[in-house]
Formats: C-alpha cells, structure tokens, sequence
C-alpha cells in the first residue's frame, strides 16, 4: 500500500488566511490542490510536508476565466475540466482546449488544476507549455503583497518555481491581441501519458502578415521552453509552408531532450521539428478563418 | 482528525489521520469494498466513485478533503433494490469478466450518461480513456453502457 508519511491537515478558508498558515508553517508545508501531482510523489517520498494546507475549499474565489477586451484571467484553481469545457476561453484561445483534450483523463481532469499544474513545473507538463505560448503572466500573493511574473521567470527549473513559500500563485493572465489563432499537439505513448514532445504554437495576424508568432514546447529540456528565435523569423512574414519549415527546423536544433523510455533524443528531435510546423500551420488557419 | 462526510446518503463521522485516502477511509473504514483500490498512482481507475456528483480516483483524494462533501460509491447505485440501467446494462451485455475495474467503470459510465444521455462508442471510450480493463474486454464495456442508454431512453419516452 502507498501511503505519504504522516502530516498535519489543513484546510484553507481564504487566500489570506493560507497565507498566514504559510508564513508560520514556511517550508514545511505545502498547497494542495487537485492533488494528482503532490499525492503521488508524497506517497514515493519523493515529496514529505509536515503540513498539508488544502486549497480546494477556496474554488469559489480562484476557480473562475474572465474573458476581457485585452486579456484573459484564469484564477489558478480552475480545474482543467473547467478549462476544456469554456467556449468562451476556446474562442480567446484555441490551443487551450486542444491541449485540455490531451492532459491525463476525464477523471483526473475533474480535480487537476491550472495552478497546480504551473506550481509542479515539469518539464512535460502541457499548460506550462501552452502558457509559455500564450506569454502568460502569474500573479502570486504574498504577506506582502502581490506581485506579477513572465512564465521565464515563474519557472525557475525542473520542479522549482518562483513561488515564495509563503506565497500562493492565484491567477494567470493571458494578453490578448487582434488577429489570434494558436493549436497545441501532442505525441503521447497512450491516452492521457505524459508527452513524449508537445508544441503549442500562437501566431498574431494583420494584413496577411505575421506580426507576432511564438511556440512552446514541452518534454524537451528541463523546462517548457519558448523560442523566441522562431518568433523572430516569423515575425514580418507572410505565412507559407518555407516559413513553417524554418521555423521546425529552428525547434529541433535549439530544444535539448533526453534518450529515455518514450523515445530517442534524434526522435524527439524530429517531433519537435513536425509539431512546431503542424501547430504553426494550425494557428494560421484558425487566425485566418 | 475528525472527518464528516455523506457517503451514499449517510453522514458518517470518524477519527482519521490525516494522510489517509479516501480509497482506504471507503474500504477499511467504512468496509465499503465495492470500491477497488488499483495501481495507487491514479492510472488505473478502478477506484473511481463520486465526489459531489463528479467522478474522482479515489487512490489520489485525501479522506480529510471529501470532509462536509458528499460521496458516492458502487453500493450507492442501485436504488430501493433495483439495479442501476448501468448495472443492468453490465449484467446483460458481459461488461465484466473478472469483475475488478467494473465499479471504477459504473461509476464514471452513470456519470457519462447524467450528462449526455445518448454518447456515441467514441464518447464512451473517451470517458473511460483513465481506466483501465485488465482482461481487455473494453469492446464488451461501450456495449453495456450503450445498453443502459437505449434502455433508459426507451424508459423515460
């Protein structure tokens, strides 16, 4: 039977008052939200608290997408089930439900969340990915305050990310602009595996022309990782197949993923070069359409 | 710690730890052992039952969250002693062989067919996708909950 080792539990009756539990407890404790990450690890002992603060009671005040004129905001504990379900964000975002539809199963989806997703920062992991596309901001609140970070700096590295131990990331925000269309694909061993590569590509439209295109990949380096030399050879361009290849072809050489047991380095490679072009030529159409 | 929850329309009140699943705080706790306890690593579905109406693997809820909510299991299906359509629908297509992921695939079926009363094969696939049928007899699965569908359809009409 796996079992984590013995904690104390928690239960969060607001933000605030999380964070004051955080402040006294600092280290040895830990968020728990959906829980499919942290569970799971606490019971390999790769993870041990001493505390458990749960987190699902404040979904009435972190659980919400609010579709404004110039963004998006995503309280972090809007569950994926949420997010695969929102017409309104699939029409802000395309790539959202694209890759909602491939992260783990319907039943895990009905308790992960954005913020836990983001706040376990594996390399593999798909929103982190989508985010990195979607050049998402992170608000974390603090006993001091709030404060808002870039995806770059939100992921400090594999597992690691800027979130203070008293701090509590709260919601993500995703600039919008006119002229959108993004995808997400992912190559997976069996439904809802972790990737062997995914690529989120966005691409931002005016006069036919490229005024803005960036791509996330994931499971290719010790972070979801944005290539902002892809954004600078899309940009300007009037989008083609030539162009898309480049752009592959600047995925494969510039990301950094291991040989192991879902595949070969060469062969992650080489979905990074397809994906990036696939999902590139997605988000065009979408945008164009 | 003290836990207080509904399970199948009962409010029941124990002394747990904190760590404990609710898998375990189901089986060992409450003895309510229609809910199998699978591959611990919330892969397998086996364990599936109902948190506030939702499907959830309950190898990966802590006991201490499903507090003041309200749970269902396999036992809670059949009603006044009446078998679910789904439970009927297994029973008369051979939706089970060896019987062990069958409560995780009722529960997560019931709650398919709450939502969309008529899914195609492909919908029920999708909604089975994280569960997992050891003797592979998935083909025999989609045919049962597609039984229970036409059956409840034909019922209500």
């Amino acid at each position: 039977m796996q079992v984590p080792a013995p904690f104390e539990y928690e239960r969060a009756t607001s933000v605030d008052q999380a964070i004051g539990l955080l402040e006294r407890l600092g280290s040895s404790a830990r968020l728990v939200a959906g829980g499919h990450s942290l569970l799971p690890m606490m019971k390999l002992r790769l993870a041990n608290f001493e505390y458990l603060i749960d987190i699902n009671p404040l979904h009435a005040e972190l659980g919400y997408i609010k579709i404004q004129t110039d963004e998006v905001r995503i309280g972090a504990l809007t569950r994926h089930r949420e997010l695969l379900e929102s017409d309104d964000l699939a029409g802000a975002f395309p790539i959202f439900r694209d890759a909602e539809r491939v992260i783990a199963d319907p039943v895990v989806r009905n308790r992960g969340t954005l913020g836990g997703s983001l706040c376990q920062a594996d390399p593999s992991e798909d929103l982190s990915a989508v985010c990195t596309t979607l050049d998402a901001s992170c608000v974390i609140r603090g006993p001091r305050g709030e404060r808002v970070v870039s995806m770059e700096e939100f992921h400090v590295g594999p597992y690691e990310t800027a979130v203070g131990d008293d701090e509590i990331l709260i919601e993500v925000r995703l600039p919008r602009r006119p002229g959108h269309g993004s995808a997400y694909e992912k190559v997976e061993r069996r439904a809802g595996d972790w990737a062997v590569v995914s690529s989120g590509a966005a691409v931002w439209l005016a006069d036919g022309k490229i005024v803005d295109a960036r791509v996330g990949l994931a499971a290719v380096g010790p972070n979801t990782t944005g290539i902002p030399e892809i954004s600078d050879t899309l940009r300007g361009n009037t989008p083609s197949e030539e162009l898309f290849e480049q752009a592959g072809a600047i995925a494969a050489r510039s990301c950094d993923p291991n040989t192991d047991q879902r595949g070969s380095a060469d062969y992650k490679r080489h979905l990074a070069d397809e994906l990036t072009r696939r999902t590139l030529r997605k988000a065009v159409e979408r945008a164009r359409s | 710690m003290q836990v207080t929850m509904t399970v199948n329309d009962v409010e029941v009140t124990r002394e747990i730890e904190g760590r404990l699943l609710l898998v375990h705080f189901l089986r060992d706790v409450l003895s309510l052992t229609g809910t199998h306890w699978g591959c611990d690593t919330s892969n397998c579905g086996t364990c599936v039952v109902w948190l506030d109406g939702e499907p959830v693997k309950s190898c990966t809820v802590l006991a201490a969250m499903a507090g003041g909510h309200e749970v269902r299991t396999v036992e809670g299906l059949a009603k006044g002693g009446e078998l679910d359509p789904i439970q009927e629908g297994f029973r008369q297509c051979h939706g089970l062989q060896c019987g062990f992921c069958t409560p995780g695939m009722m529960m997560t079926c019931r709650a398919l067919l709450d939502k969309n009363p008529d899914p195609t094969d492909g919908e029920i696939r999708e909604a089975i996708s994280g569960q997992i049928c050891r003797c592979t007899g998935y083909a025999t699965i989609v045919r049962s909950v597609r039984w229970a569908a036409v059956h409840e359809a034909a019922v209500t009409q």
